[in-house]
């Protein structure tokens, strides 16, 4: 692809990155950054394509490696991103709950 | 295997890695709200397996043994540990896979090295290697500092070396001079030694700067690590030509740069500050002097009546909490002084525990209605009216020196101002400093009572002596 397109897309997607993350509660801080911590996972599929030219011990031990800790940074990225969320969505509003003062 | 179905950078491929960073911008979006994050999540996880696919169905793919067997060992090892990690460990697993990330992108950099070198070999692609690995090998190993760190692996107090400023300067020259000469010989089948040597010196960048920094600040450190590596990600996907790569590493780049401002500004510190001033800029205070210091200590018993004939009580959660596992605990005689009409009500600190969001989520656990937990600056004003003010392991973010003491490391952080309840409990197991590395005179104070106890034992004892009165 075209230098000049490449960078193009690039500067898009940096304001969009900018754009997207308005005013985040506190309480989402951990939750948002391990997210798009599970994202940046996206460098395995830069694994993946290496692989497939890597030639000789070195090479494929770099490919298996790297394709490795993509793995871990996606699928352990976004199921730590929902256990995460899951201890919030878990509560429900209890009618029962004991309202004292206030 | 499979029959290669997609062109590299074809129409096809375009659009589905389209479809992908779609899913991706959708997801960090509901991801700012707390009614839609969870699905956000889900939404994120599902472009990454459309980007995942995608590239496995491209020509050209192979060594199908090396991509099956990295898929397999990598997705095991993250779906173990991440079901197996505590709540409190959350941190430091961001850390940790943020960490796995940048290693992936130095070494997939380190493989697109060798592969060009010795041919034709475009300075558009050799510069984003060069980026690309530098960055990442700097994300690698802070990260995993910031690990260690968060693990109590090696100490949380800020480790500096003296004119440590100075060689993180110098080693960061020589790295930009080794890239330059590279970047000008990058026809000549480029030096594979000097290559590791960029990869050396970032590494040995990336433990300098982060080892300085006090464990208070490691938040915001893996956050701007986790920019960091979006930005590699984008290098790598430069000299790739991966569309896909070079949209979602943006979006993190972009999108972490702002969130760690965000994190920043919630702990009233600013990200050059911590980065090279850092909580070891100056020394703090007389440490190890601590033990002579008056206080008064009391049993569970004494902090049972105080607590059930009080009328209004805050507790304010920490790390210590967090740590005990004393979330349920906490709840429980929390529900015993609400049988008996004391309003209980949660003070909730923006960076307690380790990360923003950490006690809410402990507490949510525990099953403790919202409406309970009361943000630090809604609080502060009611302070006053409060009765007692229970402080369950935390320390920093109620130390008074924050806003009294200029030369404090940790002055200008907003706290939660517990000293201006009618009285103070604070249960902890020593008198011991905190994450900050500096003492804390809220426990010396006469309105102060320290119970010195594991949080969760503290509560129970707490619990069961309400219920005798």
């Amino acid at each position: 692809m075209d230098l000049v397109i490449e960078f193009t897309i690039f500067v898009l997607a940096a304001f969009v990155g900018f754009e997207v993350i308005s005013k985040v509660p506190t309480t989402l801080h951990t939750p948002l950054m391990s997210q798009t911590n599970a994202i940046h996972g996206i460098v395995m599929l830069g694994g993946l394509i290496v692989a497939g030219y890597a030639d000789g011990a070195l090479e494929l031990t770099l490919a298996f490696i790297a394709i490795a800790f993509g793995a871990i940074n996606i699928v352990g990225g976004f199921m730590v991103t929902d256990r995460m969320l899951g201890m919030f969505s878990r509560r429900k509003p209890k009618p029962s709950d004991p309202e004292q003062g206030s | 295997m499979l029959t290669a179905v997609l062109e590299p950078g074809g129409d096809l491929t375009t659009l589905l890695y389209v479809l992908s960073f779609s899913l991706f911008i959708i997801g960090i979006k509901q991801g700012t709200s707390p009614t839609t994050a969870k699905r956000g999540n889900m939404i994120a996880a599902v472009g990454m397996a459309v980007a995942v696919v995608t590239t496995l169905l491209l020509d050209g793919i192979g060594n199908w043994g090396v991509i099956v067997g990295g898929l397999l060992v990598g997705g095991a090892i993250g779906v173990v540990a991440s079901i197996r990690v505590q709540m409190t460990e959350m941190p430091q697993m961001v850390a940790l896979y943020n960490g796995v990330g940048g290693g992936a992108v130095a070494l997939i950099a380190w493989s697109e090295f060798r592969h060009g070198a010795g041919g034709d070999f475009p300075l558009e692609e050799f510069v984003p290697i060069l980026f690309a690995a530098v960055i990442g090998s700097i994300s690698f190993w802070g990260s995993n500092v910031a690990f260690a760190k968060l693990q109590d692996l090696i100490p949380t107090k800020p480790l500096a070396v003296p004119g440590q400023q100075v060689i993180n300067a110098i080693i960061l020259v020589a790295v930009l001079a080794i890239c330059i000469y590279l970047g000008i010989n990058h026809d000549d089948d480029p030096s594979q030694g000097l290559f590791i040597a960029i990869l050396v010196l970032a590494a040995v960048l990336g433990n300098l700067v982060v080892l300085p920094i006090g464990g208070a600040d490691m938040p915001v450190v893996i956050s701007l690590l986790n920019a960091l590596t979006g930005l590699s990600a984008a290098a790598a996907g430069f000299s790739l030509d991966n569309v896909a790569l070079i949209v979602a590493g943006t979006l993190v780049g972009s999108s972490g740069t702002i969130l760690t401002m965000e994190m920043a500004t919630a702990m009233n510190r600013s990200v050059p500050n911590i980065l090279f001033a850092g909580f070891g800029g100056a020394p703090s205070g007389p440490s190890g002097s601590t033990e002579e210091r008056p206080h008064r200590s009391i049993t569970a018993q004494d902090a049972a009546i105080s607590l059930a004939y009080a009328d209004s009580v805050v507790i304010v959660p920490g790390y210590g909490l967090a740590v005990a596992q004393a979330q349920h605990a906490v709840k429980e005689m929390a529900d015993e002084l609400g049988k008996r009409g004391v309003e209980v009500r949660y003070a909730i600190h923006p960076v307690a525990g380790r990360m923003p969001g950490h006690m809410n989520v402990l507490l949510a656990e525990a099953d403790v209605s919202y409406e309970k937990l009361v943000e630090m600056e809604d609080i502060n004003p009611d302070m006053p009216r409060t009765d007692v003010a229970v402080v369950i392991g935390a320390n920093d973010v109620t130390n008074p020196a924050a806003k009294d003491d200029p030369d404090s490391p940790i002055a200008g952080m907003p706290i939660i101002e517990v000293a201006d309840a009618q009285q103070v409990i604070v249960i902890k197991r020593s008198l011991s400093p905190g994450f900050a590395g500096i003492d804390n005179d809220l426990f010396y104070l006469d309105k102060t009572a320290m119970l010195f106890d594991d949080a969760k034992t503290a509560a129970q004892n707490i619990a069961s002596e309400i219920t005798k009165l």
